[in-house]
């Protein structure tokens, strides 16, 4: 009875706490992974969740037991001490193979997961990522498109040492860009991934992908957003590349389809006529950020 | 040596120990005690000048925007501050607390190779000067993490060479200690002391020094090859030579993750003398434990590319590393069970070394459930490089590696000066400690879930709370931290004295020994009834 009373107790007390942390408007709430916009991401957010519970059914018999004897055993409560408690193979075995099972239990649909992240066939679209000190380079490989992406200019001015300017006027501080990558929802969209300079790492949390940007190689990695999701995703550079390894943030802008078949359509004009009269002129067509070379 | 015996044991006076006075007492130290002595006091400043550098970090965290440092300035100090408290703090710690006690456990007058031993801590001052000294050249200390990834590492400026060398003299130190462990432990056990009777801070440190032996050389050999890569033309990490950036980290992590269990298994030999001895009770499964351990040893030369899961591996390699990182969760579960048991139907008590080694208990183990998590390769993709990892190792190392080191000092520091220590004092220093820590650490994981990679010096404004919260756990801990050394130097002044066995319920050769312990602990074999009566298990 106290037991159940103890225990309503305890979830009132996470209730309000929860729901206090949910309310607040600011980043007291941000406890968890997100479970993002993909089927990848989802799955990779059930498995985290999935092996936290287990991890905190562990702890709670672990500790649990520890605190009673912490509590029990006291010498302060007169607790003789039985010496001869010392060894028992029974018990023994049992926390050596109960273990293994629940490893087991993690690892296999662990390992399903991992096989479909995987499986870069049947992509629809590729674009290859060039990451270099600092910013991105997006190359839609089979449609002559390609641009750079840099920190927007508010947070490049804010960011600077005692620039006065508060972060919080700023909007999206250090996780905006200039030109982000724009791909369409619903499609399988492959990413070539790949260094300049030093190695980087291309993440965006919501859809699960993180991927190092090493010179030299090139990684695969895809994702799929849902078809009902178009909208801003937000990441950053994941690997120390240098002293701006904190600005060199990632923007998705994920479209409809018939939205981003126009924008591709746009750009591609919009380069190739960048390209053509300005021949003469090559070296400022080429300064340009959004008028882009394939690579750096 | 034999003379030596035959002297100090006709005389059996503390006053003609023949040892020399003044500076040379220091500078041509070959005393287990007084070496220990150095590399505890050694320790515990670049503990303080690496944790001022973890409060500039905190300090530039503590709200978004830039105040206080310039971003290069900030990947030095994460890089300086890794550097420090892993080679400088860390690392010296445990070989101060094997010279003073491994000795007095296994029944021996003194470490083996005294001659060894003062060169391996002399080399450290040194190395660490350099170090340290590359804050002062142009293009500032190094700042390309303490992993020291190519190509990054390469941009380095005249720091570049003093680092490589700073670490092949850390390397040389480390591989030379750890010599002298084993030989003493396989050579100067007193008749008796058979390998299975031997306390288990000597056998983690037994396993502990054939991972260092094992490891270094391989750091040795990453860091030579980035230097003749920076200095020679060679590409061993170029691809544009025919190299691979990616060869470094694996030859790194095969280094980097049995370091992670150097930095922990001694730690693990501390908290199983330490909770037996206020237990009351003999070590629950002492067998069990030293094949744990030996296990966790083992697995820990093929497991390292979890390290690394994000650089595009094949997937038979990922499968294969997940598999055998998830495998050291088993020796690792036995170990804590094993503690567990021995406080079951115990006699409890709270000492400050008890204390210590029972958050040691509940808090490594929360690191050890993030490790766990961390294990899980397709969850990695997520939680690699951000906070949630920051948070992870800080769990081992602050309230795992450091707080065994602090257990460890809290238990022994009466045998070593012959007095107690001002214990409410060291209780505040726990409490404080303790409450400060997870202030610190626990906020982080929230971070890392939200999306906060770690190693940047600046912030999104959503993270703004937790980082507050972070910062002030941070400045807590530090500041808490000043009680440490105060307490020692207070025990030494005006500690009470006291008798050989400084606790109740402690058993082992190094409470036989007098309070404090004669300088060259035991000029006499112990009987081997004694040896039994210390291995009651």
């Amino acid at each position: 009875m106290i037991r159940r009373r103890l225990a309503a107790s305890a979830l009132a007390v996470f209730a309000v706490v929860g729901s206090v942390l949910a309310q607040a408007d600011s980043g007291w709430g941000l406890l968890n992974m997100t479970p993002g916009v993909t089927d990848m991401s989802r799955n990779i957010y059930q498995l985290h969740m999935k092996i936290f519970w287990i991890c905190v059914i562990i702890a709670v018999v672990v500790f649990g037991v520890m605190i009673y004897s912490l509590i029990k055993f006291r010498k302060s409560q007169g607790a003789i001490p039985d010496v001869t408690l010392v060894h028992n193979t029974k018990v023994e075995f049992i926390w050596t193979v109960v273990p293994v099972i629940i490893l087991v239990v993690m690892a296999v649909p662990a390992a399903k997961t991992l096989v479909e992240i995987e499986d870069t066939t049947k992509s629809e679209l590729t674009i290859k990522v060039t990451g270099f000190q600092w910013g991105w380079n997006y190359d839609y490989l089979d449609d002559g498109v390609a641009y750079y992406s840099h920190l927007d200019r508010a947070s490049d001015h804010a960011r600077e040492l005692s620039s006065g300017i508060d972060p919080n006027t700023v909007p999206h501080y250090l996780l905006n860009v200039d030109h982000p990558l724009v791909v369409p929802v619903d499609t399988k969209v492959r990413l070539l991934i790949t260094g300049a300079d030093v190695i980087h790492s291309w993440w965006v949390p919501a859809f699960g992908v993180k991927k190092d940007a090493i010179p030299g190689f090139v990684n695969e990695a895809w994702f799929k957003v849902d078809a009902d999701k178009p909208g801003l995703y937000r990441g950053q550079c994941a690997e120390l590349c240098g002293r701006d390894h904190g600005f060199m943030p990632i923007v998705v802008d994920a479209r409809s389809k018939e939205d981003f078949a126009a924008w591709l359509k746009e750009k591609a004009a919009e380069q190739k006529q960048a390209a053509a009269p300005a021949a003469p002129a090559a070296p400022e067509a080429a300064a340009t950020p959004a008028a882009g070379s394939t690579a750096p | 040596m034999a003379d030596a015996h035959v002297h100090d044991a006709t005389h059996d006076d503390h006053d003609h120990d023949h040892k020399p006075h003044g500076w040379r007492r220091w500078v041509f130290a070959t005393n287990h005690k007084d070496i220990g002595t150095m590399y505890l006091i050694f320790a515990c400043t670049m503990f303080f000048i690496g944790g001022a550098m973890a409060m500039v970090i905190r300090l530039e965290l503590f709200r978004p925007g830039m105040q206080w440092v310039d971003p290069q300035l900030f990947n030095s100090m994460t890089t300086m501050h890794a550097l420090i408290m892993i080679f400088g703090a860390v690392m010296p710690a445990w070989t101060g607390l094997a010279n003073w006690m491994i000795p007095m456990q296994v029944g021996a007058p003194d470490m083996a190779l005294p001659r060894l031993n003062n060169f391996s801590f002399w080399i450290l001052p040194f190395a660490f000067t350099l170090l340290l000294s590359s804050l002062f050249v142009p293009g500032g200390a190094p700042a390309g993490g303490w992993t020291m990834y190519p190509p990054l590492v390469l941009q380095n400026g005249a720091s570049f060479p003093m680092l490589i060398f700073a670490i092949h003299m850390m390397g040389a130190s480390s591989i030379l200690g750890a010599i002298n462990v084993v030989v003493t432990i396989m050579n100067m056990r007193a008749p008796g002391m058979t390998l299975l009777r031997m306390p288990l801070f000597v056998w983690t440190w037994l396993i502990t020094a054939y991972l260092l032996i094992a490891v270094m050389p391989v750091l040795a050999g990453a860091v030579t090859m980035l230097l003749t890569d920076h200095f020679f033309g060679t590409t061993f990490f170029t691809a544009a030579g025919g190299g691979d950036p990616v060869m470094f980290q694996h030859i790194f992590w095969f280094f980097g993750h049995p370091e992670v269990y150097i930095l922990i298994l001694p730690a693990f030999g501390i908290v199983s003398e330490i909770i037996p001895t206020f237990s009351r009770k003999p070590l629950f499964g002492y067998e069990a434990m030293v094949y744990a351990v030996a296990s966790i040893a083992f697995l820990s030369f093929i497991v390292w590319a979890h390290h690394m899961f994000t650089v595009g591996m094949p997937l038979a390699a990922q499968l294969f590393f997940m598999l055998s990182t998830m495998l050291i969760a088993v020796p690792t579960g036995v170990k804590v069970f094993n503690w567990t048991a021995t406080m079951w139907k115990g006699s409890l008590s709270f000492e400050p070394p008890m204390l210590f080694a029972l958050a040691f208990l509940f808090l490594f183990s929360i690191g050890g459930f993030s490790g766990l998590m961390l294990a899980i390769v397709p969850a990695d993709y997520q939680y690699q490089d951000t906070y949630f990892v920051v948070a992870h190792f800080h769990y081992v190392l602050v309230p795992g590696a450091i707080f065994g080191i602090m257990a460890g000092v809290y238990y022994w520091l009466p045998k070593w000066v012959g007095k107690m220590y001002d214990q409410t004092l060291a209780k505040w220093h726990f409490w404080l400690s303790t409450i400060f820590v997870n202030v610190l650490f626990f906020p982080q994981h929230f971070l890392g879930l939200a999306g906060m990679p770690r190693r940047i010096p600046d912030y999104a404004v959503q993270f703004t709370d937790w980082n507050m919260v972070s910062s002030i756990g941070g400045f807590g801990f530090g500041l808490s931290q000043l009680l440490f050394p105060y307490i020692i130097w207070k025990c030494v002044r005006s500690g009470t004295p006291i008798g050989n066995r400084a606790w109740e319920g402690a058993h082992g050769l190094e409470w036989e020994l007098p309070s404090p312990a004669p300088y060259h602990s035991w000029t006499e074999a112990p009987s081997d009834a004694l040896i039994a009566k210390g291995a009651a298990h």
